[in-house]
């Protein structure tokens, strides 16, 4: 069980949040220019990262606010907690 | 090598059992085969065994990082069956049901496959429904299904609650009785052993590191115990799928995520078919050492730690004292978990890859063992022709450009 410091709450159990994946993939601007091979990478491929990963969690049973986490997938030691809107903080394992 | 038979058993009583030979070999990889297979777990290894034994390619060797059935081959909760929605999944799970159903005299080697019925619980009017429409369908794939109302669910499994006014009432359920389980480790070892017997080399704790690519064809790979060149390589890693990908400079519509299990303390025989139910994610079975299997749900969150979260445990088994009211009474343990891969539409990706000669079989996510015999060997036909054959054919990569994706998912609602 994670605990995760929501950036508007503090620290909470991780039953109160939701995973929603990676975080950082934009929505490309025009989708008719681009070509399904680009469309099938926006909509369906992911990184799926072995080490520091960037993720969207929501604390539904809480503030019901999305942030993001930096966390190492091998230990699953959360690194670093940032707002949405922010710039991914570079982190070490 | 010997061959395991009832005289054989007898022969080595007389010696004490001291005088088996090994299963097979560990041998020191060559620096070139005609085919690699990396990742030593059921998938892979079943893989090399139909390469040897339908196509008569034996310069195969299996890499594996760690040791035979250290991945998820011998974490799962072991449940077999077939009664899959669309046609191209009953095709290729059905297909891997009948090897199962010939599997041990194959091998020479009893993998324990014991067809006790697998149960699918339906809770509430909406189950109920999916489930009659799921169960015609199954049938007019030819693949056998059968319904059962409240009352046969309990003649089936006694130590069930049906009462009406339980949590998780129980409306009836589907029962495949040609699915049951089958010993894990056993799949691991036999097809080692037979796939080695016809000259494959079975290389384990050695890694790989990279791959050899040259003007965008493999011809190689790197590892820890040096680089090894091969025509063709297919890869069958499950959870670390996207990370070989990586190496070899693609992406993958896979996630990584942690699945658990538990066993309880053995206890006399109560339960002699699989029951699932997958509106609270519980599957139970009973092994032949008396002890529950019980497996749950996935975690969301992306992880290679093989380890999943307490609330996954806590919230099986609370569904599970509701379920199977004696099991509040009961210890558990040992507790475990294991990396799937799982992919958007969670139907398995088995072929080609951007890079030529390197084919993929992955995204077989939370309910690959039952596939094992079927993806070996269509695996093994892929890699053969270095073209997918009919039953690959649709669980191809491309297939999230094409947008044909078999949406299990959708239809399934169903981990195992
Ligand atoms: C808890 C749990 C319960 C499950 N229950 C069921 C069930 O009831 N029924 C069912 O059908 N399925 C079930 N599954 C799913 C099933 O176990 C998997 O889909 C299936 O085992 C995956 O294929 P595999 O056996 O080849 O994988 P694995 O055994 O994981 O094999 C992959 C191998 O690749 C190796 N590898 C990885 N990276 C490298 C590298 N760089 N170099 C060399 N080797 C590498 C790994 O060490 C590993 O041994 C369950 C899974 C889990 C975790
Ligand atoms: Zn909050």
């Amino acid at each position: 069980m994670f605990l995760i410091d929501c950036p508007y709450c503090g620290p909470r159990q991780q039953t109160e949040f939701h995973c929603h994946g990676e975080a950082h993939i934009a929505r490309p601007k025009d989708p008719d220019a681009i070509s399904d091979v680009e469309w099938a990478d926006y909509l369906f491929n992911r990184s799926n990262t072995k080490g520091v990963f960037y993720e969207r969690w929501v604390h539904n049973h809480g503030c019901r606010r999305w942030f993001n986490l930096a966390r190492d997938t091998v230990s699953d030691r959360i690194l670093a907690v940032y707002r949405m809107g922010e710039k991914p903080p570079r982190v070490k394992k | 090598m010997a061959k395991y038979s009832v005289f054989s058993l007898v022969r080595n009583a007389l010696s004490y059992h001291e005088n088996w030979q090994r299963a097979w070999r560990s041998p020191d990889p060559k620096p070139e085969y005609d085919i690699l297979v990396i990742g030593g777990g059921g998938h892979g290894l079943a893989t090399a065994h139909y390469l040897a034994k339908e196509h008569g390619i034996n310069n195969v060797a299996v890499i594996e990082k760690g040791w035979l059935g250290g991945g998820n081959t011998a974490r799962n909760t072991t449940i077999v069956r077939s009664n899959y929605l669309w046609d191209e999944s009953a095709a290729i799970y059905e297909h891997s049901l009948k090897l199962w159903e010939g599997l041990s005299q194959d091998l020479n080697f009893n993998v324990m496959f014991s067809q006790r019925g697998v149960m699918n619980l339906a809770h509430n009017l909406h189950d109920w429904r999916e489930l009659n429409r799921r169960v015609h369908a199954i049938r007019l794939n030819g693949v056998d299904s059968e319904i059962l109302s409240a009352a046969q669910v309990k003649a089936e499994a006694p130590i069930l609650n049906v009462s009406p006014d339980s949590r998780y009432p129980i409306i009836g359920a589907s029962m495949q009785r040609r699915g049951g389980t089958a010993r894990h480790d056993a799949v691991a070892w036999g097809y080692a052993r037979a796939a080695d017997q016809r000259g494959v080399d079975i290389i384990q704790n050695c890694e790989v590191t990279g791959f050899v690519i040259n003007n965008g064809r493999v011809e190689g790979v790197e590892t820890t115990r040096g680089p090894i060149k091969a025509k063709r390589v297919g890869v069958a890693v499950a959870g670390h799928s996207s990370v070989l990908a990586d190496m070899a400079g693609f992406r993958m519509p896979v996630e990584s995520n942690p699945l658990q299990a538990l066993v309880s303390d053995p206890i006399k025989p109560v339960l002699d078919c699989v029951v699932m139910s997958s509106a609270v994610h519980v599957y139970i079975s009973q092994s032949d050492r008396g002890e529950f299997v019980i497996g749950a749900g996935s975690d969301l969150h992306v992880s290679y730690s093989q380890r999943g979260s307490f609330e996954i445990i806590e919230g099986i088994m609370g569904a599970l004292c509701e379920l199977v009211p004696m099991v509040s009474r009961m210890k558990m343990m040992r507790q475990w978990g294991g990396v799937v891969d799982v992919t958007p539409d969670r139907s398995p990706i088995v072929g080609k890859t951007p890079v030529e000669g390197l084919f993929i079989n992955c995204g077989w996510g939370t309910g690959g063992f039952k596939g094992t015999p079927g993806s070996g060997h269509a695996f093994a036909a892929t890699l053969a022709a270095g073209e997918p054959n009919d039953m690959a054919g649709p669980f191809s990569l491309d297939r999230f450009r094409t947008g044909f994706l078999i949406d299990e998912a959708g239809a399934a609602a169903v981990a195992h």
